[in-house]
């Protein structure tokens, strides 16, 4: 790679003196530079990539209007009429809501995750750096959360508080808590018994900047490592919450809805009605391939 | 590739720490004067509570620190002494405030720790600071090292761009080039440039007393050699007041002005490096020593080193503590805890033994 042409100095430098004030090469730097030699990782990361570009400008690549209904044209074949993908049990343009549907999809993969590392997180790391008697309310609270299979819990709190966009990210939000506290509490106190943790303090820093400075700069990665295996388990329980009737409701496009209601054709167009499973798969596989490559890439003594 | 401390080293009469020109310590700063001592130790005490179920049954005490008493004159260092968990690095912490001592005061030149009328922690952390054992551990892996040194004085108040050029300073004071390392991380420093780097930090904090808590210990021969040179000249240049902690008896004996002999919690024998060196009066400080080997067959004792681990200090022998290993135990030592009392020829001379012995055999 080009990474090694890059530090032969220039021909005219070899005289001069050794290189003074070279900016050394941080951890995030390093970590980049690692992922960007995983194959499997950079692959992942470019389907990703596509997948939410199209989610993103769905509205401008000219596709077919997603709810366009026509009882002449239900579960057509690939190809028919213009339809790439075919059409599904009402007609509708296949490839349009598979795209539109990634909106909802991503959404729903992503936000509960972001929402729950800011929460879970958080408790996490006062549980951990503040120890004792506050750590121990935290995480016993936590505990019980803990207690439930994760996607009993999220169909749990869903039917609690009704169907719904918001409600299917609030449950999927209160499921995600837990387990990234748990994992911030267990980083943040091997942290905090570090030596430089004691150094600061010895300073007499507050502890606030003692926890943006030392702490948080060294839990961040494994708690994002660990998130980022999170967003496909979202993917899939937002999608199992949808087929349940729980989260997003029709006509609304999304991964989980569209699998739920084409499974009754699966007989009839076999082909269409695996598109959102396979869509589901192929997202959720990238992201947790992304999140073990990110991982391997932080596993380095930096 | 270590840089030779000679040449690479900024100018004495830099204006880092509380130190003036001609090296003699700063009047603002020495409140005290000169006969007072810079740090004064009364029965200080931690015990730690470990088991026991939430309701706080069954809970036993170690007693890490069981009244410990000395004083750290000015710009004199003080070596203490003693096996692993006898209480040395819980000592450190104490005096640091890292961990709050259960009872006991701390008399830093003239004002009480943590008292109303006294010095409060933060002041007191501006005075006193510490180096640890670990060079890697002690320092963030995410900063660089520049930024490592320059994080107390920015968060006590120095702007920032003072904090840096300090920090770039006191890399130059510590034998690092600054141009060379300051962006540097402490991956790519090795244990002895580490150790420098940890030294500087402390340094940064422009304090009067240093607490170096088996700061050398785990570096190698010549390493450690070249920064106890440096802690040296640093101690003269600066004018600083060390204690410091080591199970080496060589080192401590190279460094030190006065010795502290600890035991299970307590001291047990404290001196000047001479008088503990060459004419130790309690049967512990006498088996240490016989227990390294020496380099002259003259000095050479014929009491056995050593046996067994020192006892629990969950439940600590009655009277005095050593007995279960010393060879003179007799009747009274089971009974009544000796005090520590100086020696009848020498009053800076003090342990703590119901049957200390006799005077050095060796004349000094």
């Amino acid at each position: 790679m080009s990474t090694i042409t890059t530090t032969t100095p220039a021909p005219g430098a070899a005289a001069a003196p050794v290189a003074f004030r070279r900016a050394s090469k941080g951890f995030w730097h390093t970590v980049g530079r690692r992922l960007a030699r995983d194959p499997i990782t950079m692959i992942c990361a470019v389907i990703l990539l596509l997948i939410v570009l199209a989610a993103l400008f769905a509205p401008w690549l000219g596709l077919d209007d997603p709810f366009k209904q026509s009882m002449a044209r239900r579960l057509k074949p690939f190809g028919y009429q213009g339809h790439w993908l075919g059409t599904d049990e009402l007609g509708r343009d296949m490839l349009s809501r598979l795209v539109f549907g990634a909106r909802m999809s991503l959404f729903t993969g992503f936000v509960p995750v972001a929402l729950a590392t800011l929460i879970g997180g958080s408790l996490g790391v006062v549980a951990g750096y503040a120890g004792g008697r506050v750590n121990m309310i935290i995480m016993r609270c936590i505990d019980v959360f803990y207690a439930f299979p994760s996607v009993l819990l999220a169909v749990a709190i869903s039917g609690f508080l009704g169907s719904g966009q918001v409600n299917g990210l609030v449950s999927l939000t209160l499921v995600f808590v837990p387990p990234i506290a748990r994992i911030s509490e267990s980083v943040t106190t091997r942290v905090r018994n570090e030596d430089f943790v004691e150094a600061a303090r010895a300073t007499g820093a507050p502890t606030l900047s003692i926890l943006f400075t030392h702490v948080l700069s060294n839990v961040l990665g494994p708690i994002l490592v660990y998130a980022s295996s999170l967003i496909s388990v979202s993917i899939v329980i937002a999608s199992g919450l949808s087929f349940l009737g729980l989260g997003v409701t029709p006509p609304n496009a999304e991964w989980g809805l569209m699998l739920s209601t084409l499974r009754q054709a699966i007989y009839v167009a076999p082909l269409t009605a695996i598109l959102p499973g396979a869509m589901i798969f192929i997202t959720s596989m990238c992201f947790s391939l992304m999140s073990d490559g990110l991982r391997n890439a932080m596993d380095v003594k930096v | 590739m270590m840089i030779s401390q000679e040449t690479q080293r900024a100018p004495a009469s830099a204006p880092i720490g509380h130190v003036a020109h001609n090296g003699e310590s700063d009047p603002k700063r020495d409140r005290g004067g000169p006969a007072q001592p810079m740090l004064i130790v009364r029965d200080l005490k931690k015990h730690f509570e470990i088991g026991g179920s939430a309701l706080g049954k069954n809970k036993t005490v170690v007693r890490a620190v069981d009244g410990v008493n000395f004083s750290v004159a000015k710009g004199e260092t003080l070596g203490i002494v003693g096996e692993s968990g006898c209480g040395k690095s819980t000592t450190a912490r104490l005096l640091m405030h890292l961990i709050v001592p259960d009872s006991g005061d701390l008399i830093f030149d003239g004002e009480e720790v943590n008292r109303v009328r006294g010095i409060n922690i933060r002041d007191l952390r501006q005075n006193m600071q510490m180096v640890f054992q670990d060079s890697y551990a002690s320092l963030n892996p995410r900063l660089t090292i520049r930024d490592s040194i320059a994080y107390g004085p920015r968060v006590t108040g120095v702007g920032k761009a003072e904090a840096l050029a300090r920090a770039e300073k006191l890399l130059g004071m510590v034998g690092l080039e600054p141009g060379m390392f300051a962006l540097r991380y402490p991956h790519e420093l090795s244990g002895g440039q580490r150790q420098r780097v940890n030294i500087a930090r402390a340094l940064a904090m422009e304090p009067r007393m240093l607490i170096l808590d088996e700061s050398v210990s785990a570096l190698d021969k010549s390493v450690e050699a070249q920064v106890l040179n440096l802690l040296r000249q640093l101690k003269r240049e600066l004018n600083l007041t060390y204690v410091f902690i080591s199970h080496d008896l060589n080192v401590v004996q190279y460094v030190s002005d006065r010795v502290l002999v600890m035991y299970l919690g307590q001291v047990v024998e404290s001196g000047p490096v001479g008088a503990i060196y060459g004419g130790a009066r309690h049967p512990y400080t006498t088996a240490l020593l016989s227990s390294r080997p020496s380099m002259d067959p003259r000095r050479r004792v014929k009491t056995p080193p050593l046996s067994g681990d020192p006892p629990n200090p969950i439940n600590p022998p009655s009277g005095c503590r050593f007995r279960t290993r010393c060879p003179h135990a007799q009747a009274r030592c089971a009974e009544e805890a000796p005090v520590l009392a100086p020696s009848p020829l020498d009053p800076g001379h003090l342990a703590a033994c119901h049957f200390p012995q006799a005077a050095p055999a060796k004349a000094a």
